[in-house]
């Protein structure tokens, strides 16, 4: 055998493999990564930006801006802003900010995991198409939309529940009231963000629970469970993590919201831990409110709370996109 | 879940055990009915007052019969889930009931103001306390229009190129690329348009118009079209690119001529759905476009007026004719947002059937 073998094969001149992509596929691929990194160049020139025009204001003020609650722009002899003597700080607004949109959360995400636990276990299936789309269709309302319908609408009614609460829970400290003054609190800008943030949290739960894996739900059944027992020993801890995601998600965005909180809110420079009493604050809906007939100098305070917002929301934002996209692997 | 089973023409005549029986039914309905009479007694004998008053009451009682019932007919853990049930039902009644009550006030407080001139005239020499017949939003919609316009058109390239990034070429940067986009959604408006003021104002222009409206909406459009565009890409058959690139097509021409063509309803819908996002924004739009009262149609000078800015100014001047014109511009606004959605759950729908 081995001797048919003593002559050596001819082989063929080695030729070059490659998968260098052609001229117009490199050029392609440059634009569609260019256009891909564009989301990065926007953040890093928001940052960017807002950090200029603000970095005055942050160097004038140190972290004062970030613990005090007066905002009063001192004018000097030139009609500018006097940066020394000026008192930027929006801890009360930050404040603010924080405890409106903890107030939407705290009301909202029980009515959205029932409502997303309604949608995906308990509807009839030929409700369910045409409930999933009303509930999308408020997230596709606009803010002013909420402003107004708050301010017109809901401001009497979150008075009356506010009252209620007031009458029957004052003994808890968030509660309690100086004066009698329950009308454009933070309670009722609470209410109208609870509302705006209820379809957002409601879609990614609903989401998340339609994922749950069939075959546990149905051994979950086989083994005799109610549709509560179900939910409680399999759905629940399925979508545990997404749900937090999702309000951390309706979090960021109440924390942003500028409109429909300007109308219904009365904003004070005073940290207000009295969620009832008409006084709060939000740093979007200040910097809305002082925008119209701020000085150039002060502009750029605003810009620097800006910067804070924009910062802020996007940890937020962050986080919970983290948690959602990492959820649905815990679980039994 | 509950799937119909198909109707076989066997002489055994298939049953729905799943199906409620009318003594079920019955039982239902009289616990519902009951509860109601329930929650008017108490409400009559007891000080509460109010809708509050009644629907808390009725809840109460509905919750209490129907465990009750439960409890006594099928056992302990029946009986957990009715009240479950119950809470889940409030659930979904608490989130639709603001739904309704937006729809129906913007209804009755802003089909007063609607006139056939509405569409013709503008605010320019109408102060706010004119009767609600004078003055129109032409100048709002062109302006709307405008701004919307141009917003797509810058949003449009960098969303779709974005989309077919994290769905074509798959590179390094796919993982941090879409988180960004994630994080780029997240951006409140109002800073969307600090940013515009902060980059294009104060440094160049020092004026307001409309185009740097659009630019502060493009911020908040990429994101919407970019990621309704990525999932519509994924749904494009892998067979598809298989079959482009095994003829001998490039990967630019692959895309290009089958997968975009392939996705053209899906990407349709996702340009609605960015358009839809941004045609009610606010804070932006008050920021940069200097909300004017005559018909412009120049983007680059003069203040835009639009319906967002139209109902902000009716509203913030106070008279009731000027708050009964912002409901119409609302209502103008909503029926605008609405058939935009709308159109683009046709549109998807029909691709999906």
């Amino acid at each position: 055998m081995s001797s048919t073998l003593t002559q050596k094969p001819v082989l063929p001149p080695k030729r070059e493999i490659t998968t260098e992509p052609r001229l117009s596929d490199k050029i392609f691929q440059r634009v569609v990564t260019g256009g891909g990194l564009s989301s990065l160049l926007i953040l890093g020139l928001i940052f960017l930006f807002l950090l200029i025009q603000g970095f005055q204001t942050f160097k004038s003020q140190g972290t004062r801006f970030l613990t005090g609650s007066l905002w009063n722009a001192a004018m000097n002899d030139a009609g500018q802003v006097d940066l020394k003597n000026s008192h930027f700080g929006i801890a009360a607004m930050l404040i603010g900010t924080l405890i409106c949109a903890v107030i939407a959360i705290v009301i909202a995400v029980p009515i959205s995991v029932f409502s997303a636990l309604f949608l995906t276990f308990y509807v009839p299936s030929s409700l369910k198409k045409i409930m999933i789309a009303v509930i999308d269709l408020m997230a596709a309302f606009p803010s002013i939309l909420f402003g107004l319908w708050g301010f017109f609408v809901l401001e009497p009614v979150g008075v009356y529940w506010a009252k209620l609460l007031h009458q029957y829970f004052g003994w808890v400290p968030f509660f309690k009231m100086q004066a009698p003054f329950f009308s454009r609190s933070p309670f009722i800008a609470g209410l109208i963000l609870a509302i705006m943030v209820i379809p957002i949290v409601t879609s990614i739960s609903r989401e998340i629970f339609g994922q749950t894996p069939l075959d546990r739900i149905q051994a979950a059944y086989a083994l005799g469970a109610t549709r509560f027992g179900m939910i409680k020993a399999v759905a629940f801890p399925y979508a545990r993590s997404g749900i937090v995601g999702g309000a951390m998600l309706g979090l960021g965005r109440a924390m942003g919201e500028t409109v429909a909180v300007y109308t219904v809110l009365n904003i004070v420079y005073k940290i207000n831990w009295h969620v009832l009493l008409g006084a709060g604050g939000n740093v979007a809906s200040m910097i809305l409110l002082k925008f119209g007939e701020a000085s150039p100098g002060e502009v750029r305070a605003l810009m620097a709370a800006g910067l804070v917002l924009f910062v802020v929301t996007l940890l937020v934002n962050s986080v919970a996109d983290l948690i959602v996209s990492r959820s649905g692997k815990s679980g039994r | 879940m509950s799937t119909m089973t198909t109707k076989e023409s066997t002489a055994v005549k298939p049953g729905k055990p799943w199906r409620a029986t009318p003594l079920q039914r019955a039982t239902t309905a009289s616990i519902f009915i009951g509860s109601i009479i329930t929650s008017f007694i108490i409400v009559a004998v007891t000080p509460l007052k109010g809708k509050l008053a009644y629907s808390g009451m009725f809840f109460i009682a509905f919750v209490v019969f129907d465990f009750v019932y439960a409890r006594l007919t099928q056992g302990k853990s029946a009986g957990t889930d009715s009240v479950f049930r119950g809470f889940v039902i409030l659930g979904i009644s608490i989130a639709v009931v603001p739904i309704v009550s937006i729809l129906y006030s913007v209804l009755v407080r802003g089909i007063k103001g609607l006139h056939l001139s509405l569409l013709t005239t503008d605010m320019h020499s109408t102060p706010p306390t004119d009767p609600v017949g004078h003055g129109g939003l032409m100048h709002a919609i062109i302006g709307t229009l405008l701004l919307v316009a141009v917003a797509l058109l810058i949003s449009v390239p960098i969303g779709i190129l974005t989309a077919v990034y994290l769905t074509e070429i798959k590179g390094r940067f796919s993982r941090p690329i879409k988180f960004l986009v994630q994080a780029m959604a997240g951006v409140p408006s109002i800073v969307a348009g600090l940013f515009i003021f902060a980059a294009i104002i104060i440094p160049l222009t020092k004026t307001f118009n409309s185009f740097e409206g659009s630019l502060a909406l493009s911020i908040l459009m990429i994101p919407t079209i970019a990621r309704t565009s990525e999932e519509v890409l994924l749904l494009v058959p892998q067979d598809l690119r298989e079959s482009g690139v095994a003829l001998g097509g490039t990967q630019w021409r692959t895309v290009a001529q089958i997968v975009l063509p392939a996705a053209k309803g899906g990407l349709v819908t996702a340009l609605i759905l960015g358009v839809a996002r941004v045609t009610g924004e606010t804070a932006p739009v008050l920021l940069l476009t200097g909300g004017g009262d005559s018909t412009n149609f120049n983007i680059f000078k003069g203040p835009m007026g639009s319906l967002p800015s139209y109902i902000w100014k009716g509203f913030g001047a106070g008279t009731p004719e000027s708050i009964s014109r912002a409901w119409s511009g609302i209502l103008v606004l909503l029926v605008l947002v609405l058939s935009l959605f709308v159109s683009a759950r046709l549109i998807s729908d029909r691709k999906k059937g």
